[in-house]
């Protein structure tokens, strides 16, 4: 019966795709279309041929947990990491040299176009995947439960990723909504939402259903992160398509309330997106490669509750000296710098978990990974409060500074933590003894660490010489540099950015190697079978 | 009164303290006396479990729980 009815779903979908595309009124919706087409009739005849077969597969364990969609998002994450890496070189160096915005491939592969696929596909693709992946792996394993919902965490998978495609033509072919971070369009936005609720549906039906007494602190984190962007997602996309048969639509919201909503939504995709969900990770894997339980749990709640009362409002910050009310941009800055003592108080208790184990630092990449993706995680939130000062922003502001600060926080804090997670489930869910190579880590760690180093230090020089020439005025109070000139000295800089760009992806590939290898080469793991005595 | 400086009437005078009191709680709450052991066990939670959920039977888990 069940069978039937994904059946008539799917055929259903794909007809209305077929519709659609049919009627399409631009050309990203006409391919969105043709490929939610080509899915579900795939799927239709993927469905049919198992149709009837009496070899059903058999009702999932509970004495199992469900390792195979985290497999793949494992997979999903390397694979979109070196995607957005490569399309960030690509763009830094269209910044460095104008020419490689090609004259054939206007309006497809300039950098207009090209820059939201790689912030979707860093962000959303690869930060994303390796939320998902990781909040299910580290569910499970706090929960002592099985995932919640059968085959719901694949259509969450699937689903994801879906629309990560869907967004990613789209972008290209022209369909956006101009919001920084949320440039999906409303159909997007409408499917992102139903897999969203699905997410939720699994993590929170996991917990409930925990055989632990407590709720471990990573899970609280992966809770609000999953909350809060659903409810940020919603109230950023409040749209009116034009059509139905069209990819335009126009925001509910105009002015500078559009403005607030959407930088109330952007500032919390930082913060409960590439914080919240991160710190999840850096809750459940920096205590297990260390071998050792989080410094100190009562730092953790309170740092879960301070960051969650004070992120809410940082938003204004974006928006000094616009048309935003005066109030309420120094509430954003006052909120700022409030977030100091939360994440300075995370960072810490993430360090001194290492207390009386520093020396695994000497032997193992992984934890150094995670110690600089700590470090990166103070240092970024050191200098975002200090960016969000009145003063300081006027000088900062729309420039490379900016830049520079994100790449800081993304690359050193997301990107290392991401992979020092990648290297430790890798093993653990291909059931491993260990990676293939602790010296391909090594090199992964020091191409990472330098690029980012490269990148964040050409960006500080560009972006305060940007700032000081922007404002430089000479006796008669007239500007002395005009915007080109500021374009023609960042060169030098901008080069170094897509230098250190180069070096992260040559680290990224690195590390697909060496998970490549470890799944197929390393040594299996060993079952004991008999006890292991204490020691 | 119109419903912008009533609903901001009530967010920056009870609901601001409402929250406050609501923080305030949680620090004394994880500061809470006899909290130590509480959190010692949620803290080890990550290193059970690690390869398959627990058992329903009680006895075996906490046996597992005890490795």
């Amino acid at each position: 019966m069940w069978d039937y009815v994904k059946l008539v779903a799917l055929g259903v979908i794909a007809l209305c795709a077929a519709i659609a595309a049919n009627y399409a009124r631009d050309l990203a919706y006409l391919v969105n279309a043709v490929t939610v087409m080509l899915v579900a009739g795939g799927l239709f005849l993927w469905q049919v041929r198992r149709v009837g077969d009496e070899i059903r597969p058999k009702p999932a364990l509970q004495t199992e947990y469900m390792d195979g969609v985290i497999r793949y998002g494992v997979v999903a994450t390397a694979f979109w990491g070196v995607v957005g890496f490569l399309v960030a070189v690509f763009i830094a160096f269209q910044l460095a040299f104008p020419v490689l915005n090609f004259e054939w491939a206007q309006g497809y592969l300039n950098f207009g176009r090209l820059r939201p696929l790689h912030t979707s596909a860093v962000i959303f693709a690869f930060g994303g995947n390796a939320l998902i992946a990781t909040s299910f792996y580290v569910v499970q394993r706090t929960s002592a439960a099985r995932l919640w919902g059968g085959n719901l965490a694949w259509f969450v998978f699937w689903g994801y990723n879906l629309f990560i495609v869907l967004a990613a033509s789209g972008y290209l072919l022209g369909a956006t909504q101009s919001k920084e971070y949320a440039e999906p369009e409303w159909y997007l936005d409408w499917w992102l939402t139903i897999v969203w609720v699905c997410y939720l549906a699994v993590f929170l039906g996991t917990i409930i259903k925990r055989k632990e007494p407590h709720i471990y602190v990573a899970n609280w984190f992966y809770l609000a992160f999953i909350v809060t962007v659903a409810m940020l997602h919603i109230f950023n996309n409040l749209s009116v398509p034009v059509s139905f048969f069209g990819s335009k639509s126009v925001q509910v919201f105009s002015g500078v309330q559009d403005a607030m909503v959407q930088w109330w939504y952007g500032h919390n995709a930082v913060g409960f997106f590439l914080t919240a969900g991160f710190l999840g990770m850096m809750y459940y894997f920096v205590p297990k490669q260390a071998e050792r339980p989080v410094y100190s749990y009562k730092l953790s709640i309170v740092h879960f509750w301070a960051l969650i009362f004070l992120y809410i409002w940082a938003g204004p910050h974006h928006l000094h000296y616009t048309a935003l009310p005066t109030w309420t941009s120094t509430l954003g800055m006052v909120f700022s710098i409030m977030l100091w003592m939360p994440s300075w108080g995370g960072m810490i208790n993430g360090l001194m978990t290492l207390s009386g184990a520093w020396d695994k630092l000497r032997t193992d990449p992984i934890i150094r990974m995670m110690v600089v993706s700590i470090g990166f995680y103070g240092m970024s939130t050191f200098e975002g409060p200090m960016m969000s000062i009145k003063a300081v922003n006027s000088l900062s502001h729309y420039t490379d500074w900016t830049i520079g600060h994100v790449h800081s926080g993304a690359l050193g804090w997301n990107g290392m933590i991401t992979f020092g997670a990648l290297y430790f489930l890798t093993p653990k869910l291909w059931n491993k003894e260990r990676l293939y190579s602790l010296s391909l880590v090594s090199w992964h760690f020091w191409l990472a660490t330098i690029g980012i180093v490269l990148y964040a230090s050409s960006m500080w020089v560009s972006g305060i010489m940007e700032g000081l020439m922007w404002r430089e005025v000479d006796a008669n109070g007239f500007l002395v540099n005009a915007f080109a000139d500021t374009v023609a000295a960042k060169f030098p800089m901008n080069v170094v950015r897509g230098l250190g760009g180069v070096l992260y992806l040559v680290g990224a590939l690195i590390m697909c190697y060496n998970m490549w290898k470890t799944v197929t080469s390393a040594p299996a793991r060993v079952v004991r079978a008999t006890a292991v005595p204490a020691e | 009164m119109e419903t912008y400086s009533l609903l901001r009437g009530f967010a920056d005078s009870w609901m601001l303290v409402v929250m406050t009191l609501f923080f305030v709680g949680v620090v004394f709450w994880a500061w809470r006396p006899r909290s130590r052991k509480h959190h010692e066990d949620a803290a080890n939670a990550i290193f059970r479990h690690e390869t398959k959920p627990a058992d329903d039977d009680p006895e075996s888990s906490s046996e597992e729980a005890r490795k």
